[in-house]
């Protein structure tokens, strides 16, 4: 069974439709990167699958581990194993990164029949999940992302997919902003993660994070569509050429 | 995490009515009516004679205005100013007090049985107007520390009342205090002995309960030289159509080297969705650090009440003195809160930290309202104030009227004010985590309010967490 299966998937904002019918199939193991122009659809294609209020499938299919997706609220994709590392992480002062992630992974635990991991259990959990990420114990006591800076904030988002272990990753722009050492940490953090049975999608503007995380398909957004999909020399190619002659290929 | 309550649809719980019959005095307020309080409690002749002398001032001032929210004139005329179960006489044991009663006591969860020694808090059970058991009084009694009603101690202590009483709120002060001090029936009085710590956290729980009758409480605490107690007040109130009034004094005394600590969860009846009904919560609280180095900190969660109208404050008249105050006050559908505090500081380098949250959903409005006030000669006087408000939703408000009177020039006065909202994205976030919205809300304002829970009790942390779950479906954004 495949992770994902989109089919003629339409949606967008309010009147204004942004995904104009994206067809993809994702099964474990694997890792899509998205890219594409400013404009393109690629965040709010994320939103969507990630279930954002503002945000609404007009038409299409989408099946999440052969359920439909938008059966399920938010909540649910993410208890099923969706996760999806935010552009602009989103600061919760007071409430601390174990605790938080503590109720978020008894609710995925929850969801699943297990039972809730007990705080000393979590303790240690989380403590393995730093290191694998090299993340910052200090961070982890710290109220989410306040006052994180820039790095720190991408970063906590793959500490937080660490300890949740999703099976569908959605990285939106998680490059932008990071300097190349924070881009590093990054990416080894997220390869350190990567198996048989999870995969991800990488949405990014630049092929430099592709360096680090490698894909094993490469699909091209422009207005609303995948205009064009490939392996890893595709992204090279955008590199060097820059969006003009996707423009072109689209009949501009 | 434990599920939210969704108070919204959830009918008051405390919703319910003692049967039993009450002496009540016939509506309406004149010399005879207090006559007849006095001596139905056989008062001192003091107390009689302080009682007119504050009635009669009353009968001079008018109702202040320059609060924020306005509400129905009260008629002072329209409430029964005295209630008092049938048996009135104090009981050695519980098989003596009427079963309904009792009744009463275990619905609101206070534990009077003799088993509950183990639970260490006394209980002073108010039941309206007259105090009925006070439990543990003996234990208490070893150490010197007395913990009653104020009706007793009036009998039984008159010294230490004629000598404390209107101390810290003399009747002139305010026009309710004017009123509570004219007809006050009855609150909790208590008196720790030098050097000596309480070693259990004394409780006192409040029912408003016949139809029309305001609640006129009137508290003393009185922390001798180098002791400590800590002080804990939690109200519940039956679902009624009319308004209530409850306009209580507290006032604290702490002489050198002691320290008071009195926490307030309030979860009076607030008025239903369309803001009818509920409780005017007007107190009038304040502490005196009468002492050098002594020590008075407000704790209170306030959540209820259609209006709250109260400042609970403390005088650092001793040198190195301490004034707290932490507050979480939330307002929705209806509710409009007016709280804050006054530090006023005299004595020298003296300190005062005043920690405000305010959390307005629906079309609640909430008011901080504080002063802080350093006198000519207060040298070394340092006070930090943090006013923070969150606003769930796009019909409330929130209000900040911080007064700064400085007229020492080395003090050293810190003011700092933000507010907040509940973000689509935050709620968002969390939802991509697996946290569903209730909880969320719930997970967000608890953080927003650590720093005053972390002032509260264990148990009352517990019940103060629990008040503000809330369902507020259609108003984050």
């Amino acid at each position: 069974m495949a992770l994902l299966e989109i089919q003629g998937l339409c949606g967008g904002i309010r009147d204004q439709e942004i995904i104009k019918g994206i067809d993809l199939t994702i099964n474990g193991g694997e890792v899509h990167a998205i890219m594409g122009p400013n404009g393109s659809g690629k965040s709010t294609f994320g939103k969507i699958l990630a279930g954002h209020e503002e945000y609404q499938k007009t038409t299409g299919e989408v099946k999440f581990l052969g359920k439909d997706l938008f059966e399920l609220t938010p909540e649910e994709r993410a208890n099923a194993g969706m996760f999806l590392a935010f552009q602009y992480p989103v600061e919760i002062p007071g409430v601390s990164n174990a605790y938080f992630l503590r109720a978020a992974l008894n609710e995925r635990r929850k969801y699943s029949g297990q039972s809730e991991m007990s705080a000393g259990a979590f303790r240690k959990f989380m403590n393995e999940k730093m290191k694998l990420v090299e993340m910052d114990p200090d961070l982890a006591k710290r109220a989410v992302n306040e006052d994180f800076s820039g790095g720190e904030k991408k970063r906590n988002e793959i500490f937080h997919m660490a300890v949740l272990e999703p099976l569908l990753s959605i990285l939106d722009e998680t490059d932008s902003g990071l300097d190349i050492d924070a881009l590093k940490i990054v990416a080894r953090g997220v390869n350190q993660q990567r198996n048989d049975s999870n995969a991800m999608i990488v949405i990014t503007h630049y092929q430099r994070l592709l360096d680090y995380i490698v894909p094993d398909y490469v699909h091209v957004m422009y207005q609303g569509r995948i205009v064009k999909s490939g392996t890893k020399e595709l992204a090279l190619e955008l590199e060097s050429e820059g969006y003009e002659w996707i423009r072109q290929e689209a009949g501009e | 995490m434990e599920a939210i309550e969704n108070l919204a649809q959830q009918e008051y719980k405390e919703g319910w009515v003692t049967d039993i019959e009450m002496e009540t005095t016939p509506p309406g307020l004149n010399e005879d009516i207090i006559r007849f309080i006095s001596s139905k409690k056989n008062e001192p002749e003091f107390l009689l004679e302080w009682r007119l002398k504050a009635y009669n001032h009353w009968l001079k001032l008018k109702e202040p205005k320059w609060q924020f929210m306005e509400h129905p004139a009260i008629n002072y005329q329209d409430i029964k100013y005295y209630a008092a179960p049938k048996n009135t006489p104090k009981y050695n044991s519980l098989e003596e007090v009427d079963p309904e009663l009792l009744e009463t006591y275990s619905k609101l969860g206070i534990p009077l049985e003799e088993q509950k020694v183990l639970a260490g808090v006394a209980v002073d059970a108010v039941f309206d107007s007259v105090s009925v058991h006070t439990t543990f009084k003996d234990k208490l009694g070893d150490l010197g520390i007395v913990f009653s009603s104020f009706s007793e101690a009036a009998q039984e202590h008159p010294e230490l009342i004629e000598q404390y009483l209107g101390s810290v709120v003399p009747y002139r002060d305010n026009y309710f205090a004017a009123l509570n001090s004219a007809v006050f029936s009855d609150g909790s009085f208590c008196y720790i002995p030098p050097g000596v710590r309480c070693p259990m956290e004394l409780s006192t729980y409040f029912r408003i309960n016949t139809a029309g009758t305001g609640q006129f409480e009137r508290t003393l605490i009185i922390a001798d030289e180098g002791s400590y107690v800590s002080y804990l007040e939690g109200c519940t109130a039956p679902m009624r159509d009319e308004n209530q009034l409850h306009a209580a004094v507290v006032e604290l005394v702490a002489l050198k080297n002691s320290q008071i600590k009195y926490s307030t969860v309030q979860n009076w009846y607030p008025g239903n969705e369309e803001g009818k009904g509920g409780i005017y919560n007007f107190v009038t609280k304040r502490g005196t650090c009468k002492g050098d180095n002594a020590k008075i900190s407000w704790t209170q969660v306030e959540t209820g009440s259609a209006i709250t109208w109260k400042y609970p404050s403390v005088i650092l008249q001793g040198d190195n003195s301490i004034g707290e105050f932490y507050s979480v006050a939330l307002t929705r559908n209806k509710q409009v809160a007016d709280t804050g505090t006054k530090m006023v500081h005299i004595g020298q380098n003296t300190r005062s930290t005043v920690v405000s949250k305010g959390i307005s959903a629906g079309e609640g409005q909430n008011v901080y309202r504080g002063k802080i006030q350093v006198s000519k000669k207060a040298d070394g006087a340092k006070n930090y104030t943090q006013c923070d408000s969150m606003l769930i939703g796009d019909r409330c408000g929130a209000h900040t009227f911080p007064y700064i009177d400085v007229s020492n020039h080395c003090a050293n006065v810190e003011h700092e004010a933000s507010t907040a909202r509940i973000s689509e994205d935050q709620l968002f976030y969390c939802k991509t985590r697996g946290i569903p919205t209730e909880d969320a809300i719930s997970m967000i304002i608890n953080g927003f309010c650590k720093e005053v829970f972390q002032e509260l009790p264990m148990e009352f942390a517990v019940e103060a967490k629990k008040l503000l779950g809330i369902s507020l479906e259609g108003s984050v954004g």
